[in-house]
């Protein structure tokens, strides 16, 4: 299977107003590896990077500097190396309203992947496309596929954005927020499908997010970004529960938890539920 | 029989309790439509059934008659002819006007719009030049220049002063879908850089192309019309604008020969109005929120009305 290696990636926007120049440092220094079968999720604020992370993984933009490796050789840049990295390397975007082409067919958008890869030809690609569908959790049959996006709802759209980043039959998968733009209702669907689909096919996967809960519950290891930054990367669980760094605190503690509802409290208090041993102390936060 | 209406009225009465939203943006489609069709229609097979309409004859300004519908010109042609033959004429100077400038503001505007890069700077330059010449003095300087002006004279000068707004549109319409997600998407499943132009993009442009292009079908009509009346148009082709040139000249209005020259002022005012009507229509497809629009100002009015009594 195939190891991405990201070495000092580095992306600085020229940004011009006026006559004025000014830098904008997206990304600095960030080195990271996905390996098969492991999920590493990126973690931050808005604007802290981590979308350009996956626009440098893509190659939508070119990194300032640094090192993109596949398998330790440097990846292709253009024409048939480009076509082959792309073969291993694919994305979900976060909003799958906007990343299927409101004029196409569902049918569209899953054919000419498999198509362009190679993975079917014109004879075969139908059956493959409602596999695809299949193994997403979609209806696989003719009238699905001849449907517009607009007719789909938004956890219906992310599968079938998932479906089509599958086409190719990459080995590394990046995923920038999920499942961000979806109704909290299919979330959990939607995440679960990603994890089935990484151990069936043994993926390397980047998991982008700013929810550090499904962070920890869906990777190995965590990577916290602060303004271009990556300021702590280690093991989901360690991370979470023993933070280094006091921005990871910060977030950790921006979590909402409904244990620390002061009603929330008294009535379980009532009803006699047991408390774990760290919330049982806040009732004298009153 | 009587079930039978009974079913057909049934069905009416349930399309119209959900339909009516929808038709009302509608009218203006068909009726625009219908406009436009009857006056291509008429353009088309009229001049076959018409006299000839250069044939002269000795009774000259006569007024509407059995013999000459519309009655004749002051050397006795026939105006019925020539409307119909000048319909044709401005019609087609018309269409070859905007398909060279629906091509001409495609190229500038998508190519540039996607490519980017400094070939979006000289392409945006040209555009701009171009928008600002002004027009109709060109088109008198280079039709008083040339001694033949045919048809694909005039529609060349007209197309190449007519394309620079709607590619700025365009232009600005690509920047906005290049960056879409379903563009990113399309270049990740590797996708050629032309074939996301024309599969991806060109479909999304669509409804702004047809706007522009019936925007330039009016202008170019209208132009032509201009230039012809100022004795500088398409020598040997029958248009509007000749007819009301050779109208000007032969004194129609002093006369009171009004069958000479209402009827293609008629038709050039009346075409305009129909291909309008299409573009507002076009426009409310691409703006869903202005399909509400009229009935929200009326809904308005009859609220202030109700207030002020």
């Amino acid at each position: 299977m195939t190891t991405l290696t990201a070495t000092d990636l580095s992306k600085t926007y020229l940004l011009r107003s006026g006559l004025r120049f000014s830098r904008l440092q997206a990304v600095q220094e960030v080195s990271f590896e996905l390996s098969p079968g492991r999920t590493l999720a990126l973690v931050g604020q808005s604007g802290s990077g981590k979308s350009t992370i996956a626009k440098l993984l893509m190659q939508l933009e070119r990194p300032t500097s640094g090192t993109l490796l596949l398998d330790g050789a440097p990846i292709g840049r253009r024409g048939r190396a480009l076509a082959d990295y792309r073969h291993e390397v694919q994305m979900v975007f976060q909003d799958p309203f906007a990343s299927l082409n409101p004029y196409h067919s569902i049918g569209h958008h899953l054919l000419r992947p498999l198509l362009l890869h190679g993975r079917a030809t014109a004879r075969t690609a139908p059956g493959a496309a409602k596999e695809l569908l299949e193994r997403v959790n979609l209806p696989a049959d003719d009238a699905f596929m001849e449907r517009r996006p607009h007719e789909l709802s938004g956890g219906q759209r992310q599968r079938v954005a998932i479906a089509r980043a599958l086409a190719p039959g990459p080995s590394v998968l990046v995923a920038d927020e999920p499942v961000s733009m979806l109704d909290v209702s299919v979330r959990l669907g939607v995440l679960n499908l990603l994890a089935r689909l990484q151990q069936e096919e043994d993926l390397a996967m980047l998991y982008i997010t700013h929810d550090l809960a499904t962070a920890r519950h869906f990777s190995d290891e965590i990577m916290v970004m602060l303004r271009g930054r990556v300021i702590e990367h280690g093991p989901a669980d360690e991370v979470i529960l023993s933070p280094r760094e006091e921005f990871t605190r910060r977030l950790l503690a921006a979590a909402p938890e409904p244990a620390t509802n002061q009603r929330f409290l008294a009535e379980a208090q009532r009803r006699g539920v047991p408390m774990p041993d760290h919330l049982a102390h806040q009732e004298d936060l009153g | 029989m009587t079930t039978i209406t009974e079913e057909s009225a049934q069905i009416d009465e349930t399309e119209k309790t959900t339909a009516p939203r929808r038709r009302r943006p509608a009218t203006t489609l068909v009726v625009g439509l219908g406009i436009v069709v009857a006056i291509v229609l008429f353009g088309l097979v009229a001049p076959f059934f018409t006299q000839d309409p250069l044939a002269v004859s000795n009774d000259g300004m006569q007024g509407p008659s059995a013999a000459h519908l519309l009655g004749t010109t002051q050397t006795g042609q026939d105006v019925l002819a020539q409307l119909a033959h000048a319909t044709r004429g401005s019609l087609m100077v018309g269409v070859i006007v905007a398909v060279l400038a629906l091509l001409l503001s495609a190229f500038f505007g998508i190519l540039g719009g996607y490519l980017g890069g400094w070939l979006d700077e000289v392409f945006s330059l040209f555009t701009n030049v171009v928008l600002i010449l002004p027009g109709l003095p060109l088109m008198i300087v280079i039709g008083s220049y040339v001694e033949q002006r045919g048809l694909l004279l005039i529609a060349f000068v007209l197309a190449i002063t007519s394309w620079a707004a709607s590619a700025r549109v365009l232009r600005s319409q690509t920047l906005s879908i290049r960056s879409r997600d379903y563009v990113h998407a399309a270049r990740i499943a590797g996708e050629k850089p032309w074939r996301i132009i024309s599969v991806e993009i060109l479909p999304n442009l669509l409804p702004v192309m047809s706007s522009g292009f019936v925007f330039a079908l009016i202008t170019a009509i209208l132009g032509e019309a201009g230039l012809s009346f100022i004795g500088l148009g398409v020598v040997g082709t029958q248009t509007w604008g000749s007819m009301l040139f050779y109208a000007q000249n032969g004194q129609a209005l002093t006369l009171g020969g009004w069958w000479w020259f209402v009827p293609p002022g008629f038709m050039i005012a009346v075409l305009g109005g129909g291909l309008s009507l299409i573009n507002f229509s076009i426009d409310a497809i691409i703006n869903p929120r202005l399909r509400n629009a009229p009935a929200n100002v009326r809904r308005v009015q009859k609220a202030e009305k109700e207030a002020g009594a």
